[in-house]
């Protein structure tokens, strides 16, 4: 008789994959970077919710962050594109193919310094996917330059202050199309799980704003993107509580404390009130809100801004339901009565 | 096939009226936004249905309405449908050039002129033809705001009459131009031009020798613009992701291609379209689309001019490193800069070849006809995805937005070439793929896309050092392996680019190389060459970029070979300086043209006789 007992069973997710099957290759970035908390996160959200790995296409443009796409969902096709020229490489390929689920990953300099028109523009179309920008107010890989999301009056580390207002990404994303806007911080594990499975399930550009400290260039006193800024000015607006559109949700919620939205893919995501009257339905309040944090010397985080009507980019482009990248020639060919015809006009 | 065969016009013999006969050109002079383009197309129009070789010319200004305007119309019994230096018939509508416009004319020169204008005064060589527009228009247009657009049509009446171009044609080129949804605006305009025409019989007599008459030599054949046959070929080799950006000569490929792609490219069963158009908001964007697209498995293209060129160069550098298929269409335009943007040339052929930084080459196609446009088109399609690459359809503006007599277009026999992708029943049966491994040594590696139901599907793609498996590397010998290897691809690619096409004159010692539009200058010069000064002379034209073992033997057979460029730099032969061995290059001459209007014969042939010693 045998005294080796059974493996304990694997665990799986709902497609019987294990969370290794949702991992990249090992991170060449700082121990201690936000960026490497934001993967694992990515990681955690896409293997719970069961996502089919090879439905999603990963984009990036150039930077710390941009390079963090090779370290999560290595059975996913990967694009790291030029510096602030992402949006453009997404679109495309989600024009080619409609099908797949779009993830950008991307930083602070490539969003809003070099990349904002790009950026801008991705927002006005409303694309339908997730661009994540990890924040931290810094060029880590030129070694330690302002980024244009510095704040005023932030230093770098050699005490060098910043002399110019940031641009909030956020409001720039409320204000001019993007139908899920949120920030987070990579230190707050729930919060931003949340916020990342909300986006998995919805149909529309979400803009996710994540404040990353850099652990080498800017995470000294004198730095608004610190670990320790994050501590003190951090102010949380709800408790967010996403619920798979496979999981039942049991819990009645009390009246006029919570919200509750359907997502398009019958998932949902609970929003408790924190301390202040908030309505993330309300696009201006939601810009209201980041302008009186901003004077206020907060940084507020939480899901902004939700509209689940709009219609995105491709619905507006009415695109054939299969991805045109893969249509037959006979539906890609008109036929040779089409080029008489044609002819035919032009003699 | 570009050559515009022909029979000539039967002259009587004995015959001694100095008549010219269906060779001579017309230049019209007016004021952009006047209407005058609509005149201009139904007299050119009128000519070819009569069965005569035409061409039209635009030479207009960047502006939206007020400025000089010309256009010239060529008929060529002979079928030479290049411009034509000398002008036999002017027509002079605007005040602002028309003294300018007689003082340039050859004597024994035909002038139609308003008559306010007093041009009679300038010359006494000339054949001067005053009609008072303003008089005639009043009557068939009582609307005053139309009269500016209508009194154009006259002009077309009065030039019918002199030439003798028979006035039916002219009524079923003035409909085909209005089509059915405007007879109203067709019935106004023909009484505009039934004006004129009696205006002509009852008070001139005709003394210039310039005359019409019918012939054979345009049965069958198109008229069509380069851009919409590029576009057409884009609609026939399946274009699925089409992104842009406005910028002239090259708007008109795509809004051609939009209006075909919405009559002929949407699912009768689903009633959605089979492609995506995005107007991007720059050419950097527009770039990354069609990189975005191709990557993703679609038949992307983008098209743009010059300054577009410019700014897509980082993008065609990740384009070529990371092996992602695109097609640009480059419609140039004269630069530097801004340049001359509503002028030709063939400005762009050496930043092209190795656009961006570090070392790179690019194919390019150089196609010389609307037809060419059609089917290297298409073949830019097969070929970008062949050898996953951006891959350049240079055209220019010459042959983008003017009005070219051509033969019908081919319906494509072969089917779409896809290229080295890998579907999911291949990785089952391979076990895997390595992205950038020269399996085959062609250079080429396999490629999965994204959405591939497999778990061996993917892999990442980046503008930084990679290995065969498109790992990061920063390794020495990964890196020379890989630059290595694609330059092995571009060989490759020497032996599948379209051939040039040759004409070897066993009697020549000297010899023309050059590509594009060129060829009906070039063509015309060689002509010009042996019957006015007894040179013999063989041409070739390049029909791709790399250059084939075709061109090098070409070389070899000559004593002399001019290298023509429509550019100040010599850019083509400066292409050739780049790879060709030095006792090659001790033959080669250049013949350079960059004033922005289409080459004509008469600037080759004077540069070559200069050139020649004679």
């Amino acid at each position: 008789m045998s005294t080796t007992l059974p493996p304990p069973p694997k665990k799986v997710n709902r497609l019987g994959l294990e969370v290794v099957n949702y991992k990249g290759g090992k991170t060449t970035l700082c121990a201690g970077c936000g960026h490497n908390s934001i993967s694992e996160r990515i990681v955690e959200c896409f293997y719970e919710l069961g996502v089919e790995p090879f439905s999603v296409a990963k984009f990036s443009g150039i930077g710390c962050s941009s390079k963090s796409p090779a370290y999560f969902l290595g059975l996913s096709h990967g694009f790291n594109a030029v510096h602030g020229r992402m949006p453009a490489i997404a679109t495309g390929a989600l024009l080619a193919n409609r099908t797949l689920l779009g993830l950008g990953v991307t930083g602070d300099g490539d969003t809003a310094s070099i990349g904002i028109g790009q950026f801008m523009h991705l927002v006005r179309r409303n694309v339908p996917m997730i661009y994540v920008i990890e924040n931290n107010g810094v060029y880590g890989l030129t070694k330690g330059q302002f980024s244009a999301t510095a704040d005023l009056g932030s230093t770098l580390k050699g005490g060098t202050p910043n002399d110019l207002p940031p641009f909030d990404c956020c409001a720039l994303a409320l204000k001019w199309g993007a139908t899920f806007v949120a920030r987070s911080f990579s230190g707050d594990k729930k919060q931003l799980q949340a916020i990342i499975k909300t986006a998995i399930a919805h149909k529309g550009l979400s803009v996710i704003d994540v404040v990353s400290p850099c652990v080498t260039f800017n995470d000294h006193e004198g730095s608004t993107k610190s670990y320790g800024y994050m501590k003190e000015h951090e102010e949380v607006l709800q408790e967010l509580d996403f619920v798979p559109f496979f999981e039942d949700i049991a819990v009645d919620i009390p009246e006029g404390e919570s919200m509750n939205v359907r997502m398009h893919d019958g998932s949902h995501l609970r929003i408790r009130k924190l301390s202040r009257d908030f309505d993330p339905t309300d696009r201006l309040a939601a810009l209201a809100a980041l302008e009186a944090s901003e004077a206020a010397g907060e940084v507020l985080t939480g899901v902004l801004y939700l509209n689940t009507q709009k219609p995105d980019f491709l619905e507006l482009l009415n695109l054939h339901e299969e991805p045109v990248a893969t249509l037959p020639e006979s539906k890609v060919r008109p036929p040779k009565t089409v080029l008489d015809q044609v002819m035919e006009e032009l003699r | 096939m570009s050559t515009i065969e022909v029979s000539p016009a039967d002259t009587q013999p004995g015959q001694t009226s100095p008549s010219i006969v269906n060779d001579f050109s017309i230049q019209i002079g007016t004021v952009n936004g006047s209407g005058s383009q609509t005149a201009n197309t139904v007299l050119m129009r009128s000519l070819f249905q009569m069965g005569i070789p035409v061409s039209g010319k635009n030479m207009f200004p960047s502006n939206i309405a007020g400025l000089p305007t010309w256009f010239t119309i060529r008929a060529s019994k002979h079928g030479y449908i290049g411009r034509r230096k000398e002008i036999d018939f002017l027509i002079a509508m605007n005040a602002e050039t028309a003294r300018e416009d007689v003082m340039k004319l050859d004597g024994g020169a035909a002038v139609v002129y308003d008559e306010p204008l007093k041009l009679n005064e300038l010359r006494s060589d000339l054949h001067f033809y005053p009609v008072p527009f303003d008089k005639l228009v009043g009557p068939v247009c009582p609307e005053a705001k139309l009269r500016k657009l209508v009194r154009n049509m006259i002009y077309d009446g009065v030039v019918a009459q002199l030439l003798s171009i028979d006035m039916q044609e002219v009524h079923k080129a003035l409909v085909k131009q209005f089509g059915k949804r405007k007879a109203k605006a067709a019935d106004l305009n023909w009484g505009a031009v039934q004006a004129g025409f009696d205006f002509a019989a009852k008070t001139f007599t005709k003394s210039d020798p310039c005359t019409v008459e019918r012939m054979n030599g345009t049965a069958g054949k198109i008229i069509i613009d380069g851009n919409a046959a590029c576009a057409l070929g884009c609609m026939f080799a399946g274009v699925t992701v089409v992104t842009w950006y406005p910028i002239t000569p090259s708007s008109s490929l795509v809004e051609t291609l939009i209006g075909y792609m919405r009559r002929f490219r949407m699912d009768p069963e689903t009633g959605k379209a089979t492609y995506a158009i995005v107007q991007a908001e720059d050419e950097l964007a527009s770039i990354g689309m069609a990189l975005g697209a191709g990557w993703a498995g679609a038949r992307s293209m983008t098209a743009t001019a010059g300054p577009g060129i410019s700014l897509m160069s980082e993008f065609i550098g990740l384009g070529y490193y990371a092996e992602v298929p695109t097609v640009v269409f480059d419609v140039e335009r004269v630069g530097p800069s801004t340049g001359l943007p509503t002028r030709t040339q063939q400005g762009d052929l050496l930043t092209t070849a190795i656009l961006s930084h570090g070392d790179t080459r690019h194919p390019m196609l150089f196609p010389c006809s609307p037809e060419e446009c059609f089917t290297m088109s298409m073949e830019a399609f097969d070929f970008a995805e062949k050898f996953q690459t951006p891959v350049f359809v240079m055209t220019d503006l010459d042959l983008g937005m003017n009005n070219w007599m051509s033969d019908a277009f081919p319906y494509p026999e072969a089917p779409i070439n896809r290229g080295k992708v890998l579907t999911a029943q291949d990785l089952d049966r391979l076990g895997g793929f390595q992205r950038y491994k020269d399996i085959d040594g062609d250079g080429v590696g396999y490629r999965t896309l994204p959405g591939t139901k497999h778990q061996q599907a993917s892999y990442f793609t980046r503008g930084s050092g990679h290995n065969e498996k498109a790992q990061y590397t920063e390794r020495e010998d990964d890196y020379i392996h890989n630059m290595d290897r694609l330059s092995h691809k571009f060989e490759v690619m020497r032996k599948h680019v379209p051939e040039p096409m040759v004409h070897m004159n066993p009697k020549s010692k000297i010899g023309f190389i050059y590509c594009g539009t060129s060829d009906y200058a070039v063509r015309e010069s060689c002509d010009q060459l042996k019957t006015e000064h007894a040179i013999e002379t063989s041409y070739l034209r390049l029909k791709a970029y790399p250059f084939t073992e075709h061109m090098l033997d070409f070389i070899r057979h000559h004593d002399r070979v001019y290298v023509v460029d429509q550019n100040r730099d010599a850019q083509l032969l400066g292409l050739m300086r780049l790879e060709l061995d030095v006792e090659l290059l001790a033959k080669l001459r250049s013949v350079r043209y960059y004033g922005g209007l289409p080459l004509d014969a008469r600037t080759i042939t004077d540069e070559i006789v200069k050139q020649e010693g004679q």
